[in-house]
């Protein structure tokens, strides 16, 4: 398995070396365009050769997350995809922050990247030469005939330069992979979003979170305020009726009042009843008293199906990572049993060190669309606050995996109450 | 009867200590903390223990995490737990260790004192005790996944009331039944469930209360 990834990460490294060298083709073309926009031909031919080195650049973000997991943040959509006068996109292109970092990388990589990407595959070549072209070669090439620092020109010096060969493929193969790594790094250096980009990409999205959980917020307060105003405010009113008519009945009809008097027992418990919902709703007393494991588990118990929940949590969580992500274990949950049709559901909850990771597989018929739902949409949207993330992955006849991420700590056990 | 009371309120306290004693029942101490309802729970040996499961100092599941260390401790100690809401979870717990003698009711229930001080007796004797809540979910979760279809409505209103843990003397005064006619319908209750029938009150709820739950 580790031999077949070393092997696939050779042949990445190869790809990467002759990609360089395209880079630097389309490179030079900006360059060219460059240097002849006093002359105008340079405007004709710089919004294509631009538009080429992005692409190469966006192809060389989605290769490194992909070969390597190195996440690079794209940086604006490139001024060229704006309409207008040619002159007018150009400059466009030349105002743009993105477009000089690429030329920067364009410039750079063959050299930099070309070559650490290039140590893995010459040692492999030079070392297949030693162990397989050295024997059969020395004795025509007589004195003189070096591999490295042998001097080959017996049986001993030849076998010495073949477990040298041997020892330099090795080498090469078991490189490959962290040079791979390290030419990913390297790519998010020189391509990833301007800082400023960044920057104002996340005020916005906090702007936008932000602005959204104030308005959850005072929904929900409106939401509990009228709770209380049409549940248990009005049985306890209604209740302080009942008594006063049956406190006026007790001398002239006992029975009466008798009668009124188990009515009011009977509206306390509901006035109860209808506070229990309301704290159930707002907070879940399990998942103050024991955290979200125990409350997940707690859900299973209460579902319909047959729930298998593995908790790998040795800790609490921050009380609205937990409030939220019980949310959305609750729905995805109720979801598996209305449309997925499913019968059996399982649960990992499971913390990294920086996020927290919980995934509901279900059986069900599967072909769930984020896009079609709206439920879906919501709980993306309670997550965003978080800057947590909800993946579905659910093919046509199922099974159906949700996955939600959201960053936080995890603290010991013990500390967090109190 | 001696027992021991955990409940931080203090006009609860005070309401369940007087149903307590008028009653016939010794309230040997009466706690409002998780430490000393375990101290209580292990030192003065009480027939049964009436515990809120909210208490200080932290304000989450003290009492009950009392209780369980107890009857871990002294298995079999009689505890009735009661709260302002009752989950499937902290029911299992309670049944865990197999021993009966548990209760878990919602506090509502204390309002009704008959019923309340039978509760806090059937525990003490050693029996399950769980609240009407507690067996509906069970009884609609195992309705949902087709496990009693084959009872008749009145069968399944002795097995609700059976899981409750009510005895058939109970169960006759309640539906208006003769004893027999109980004794027949938990029968077939019984063959038709494939449990293994018990003339044990206790192990039966138990047995009853395992097949809900599976």
């Amino acid at each position: 398995m580790r031999l077949k990834r070393a092997l696939v990460a050779v042949g990445r490294c190869q790809l990467a070396g002759l990609l360089a060298v395209a880079v630097s083709a389309v490179g030079s073309l900006v360059v060219l365009a460059l240097l002849l926009l006093p002359i105008g031909a340079g405007l004709r031919l710089l919004v294509p050769a631009a538009t080429a080195l992005r692409a190469l650049s966006d192809r060389s973000r989605a290769r490194a997350a992909r070969w390597t997991g190195t996440r690079i943040s794209p940086p604006e959509p490139l001024g060229a995809e704006s309409s207008g006068s040619r002159s007018k996109r150009a400059g466009g292109i030349l105002a743009d922050e993105g477009f000089w970092r690429d030329l920067v990388w364009a410039w750079l990589e063959p050299w930099a990247g070309g070559f650490l990407v290039a140590v893995p595959l010459m040692l492999l070549w030079y070392g297949a030469f030693g162990t397989l072209v050295q024997p059969f070669v020395w004795r025509h090439l007589g004195p003189g005939n070096w591999y490295a620092f042998v001097p080959v020109s017996s049986t001993p010096t030849m076998l010495a330069a073949l477990a040298l060969g041997v020892g330099f493929m090795v080498a090469g193969v078991s490189m490959a992979p962290g040079i791979l790594r390290l030419h990913g790094r390297w790519t998010r250096l020189l391509l990833s979003a301007p800082r400023r980009t960044e920057l104002t990409r996340r005020i916005t999205q906090l702007t936008d979170t932000r602005a959204r959980v104030l308005d959850v917020q005072a929904a929900e307060l409106r939401r509990i305020e009228r709770d209380l105003h049409d549940g248990a405010q009005a049985r306890l009113v209604a209740l302080g009726m009942t008594l006063d008519s049956a406190t006026r009945l007790l001398d002239s009809d006992p029975a009466a009042a008798r009668g009124l008097l188990l009515e009011v027992g009977e509206a306390s418990a509901r006035a109860l009843e209808d506070l229990r919902n309301l704290v159930h709703g707002i907070h879940p007393p399990v998942l103050a008293d024991r955290g979200l494991g125990d409350a997940v588990r707690s859900l299973a118990l209460d579902s319909f199906l047959d729930v298998h929940v593995d908790v790998r949590l040795a800790g609490r969580l921050p009380a609205p990572v937990e409030s939220a992500a019980y949310f959305v274990v609750g729905e995805t949950l109720a979801n598996a049993a209305k449309h997925a049709g499913a019968r059996e559901v399982g649960i990992v909850l499971d913390h990294d060190g920086l996020r927290l990771r919980v995934s509901v597989t279900d059986d069900g018929r599967g072909g769930a669309d984020p896009a079609k739902g709206s439920g879906l949409r919501g709980l993306q949207r309670r997550l965003e606050s978080f800057d947590g993330v909800l993946t579905l992955d659910s093919p046509p006849g199922g099974p159906t995996t949700a996955t939600m991420e959201i960053p936080c700590v995890l603290s010991s056990p013990k500390t967090s109450s109190c | 009867m001696r027992v021991v009371l955990a409940e931080d309120l203090f006009l609860l306290r005070d309401g369940l200590t007087r149903t307590l004693r008028e009653h016939g029942c010794e309230v040997v101490a009466s706690v409002d903390n998780g430490p000393s309802l375990l101290r209580a729970l292990l030192e003065d040996k009480p027939d049964v223990a009436v515990v809120d499961i909210r208490l200080p100092p932290t304000f989450t599941d003290e009492g009950l995490q009392a209780a369980l260390e107890a009857r871990r401790r002294r298995p079999g100690l009689p505890i009735l737990v009661l709260s302002q809401y009752v989950d499937q979870l902290y029911a299992n717990e309670l049944l865990a260790g197999g021993d009966g003698a548990v209760g878990y009711l919602l506090k509502d229930r204390v309002t009704n004192t008959e019923q309340f001080i039978d509760a806090v007796r059937r525990v003490a004797a050693g029996g399950t005790v769980m609240d009407p809540q507690v067996i509906t979910k069970l009884l609609s979760r195992s309705r949902a996944r087709g496990m009693i279809d084959s009872l008749t409505p009145r069968e399944l209103d002795v097995l609700e009331m059976m899981a409750e843990g009510r005895s058939n003397v109970a169960i006759a005064a309640a539906l208006h039944f003769s004893e027999s006619a109980v004794a027949k319908h938990t029968a077939s209750i019984f063959g038709k469930l494939q449990i293994a029938p018990s003339t044990d009150d206790n192990r039966r709820v138990l047995a009853v209360l395992a097949y809900l739950k599976r």
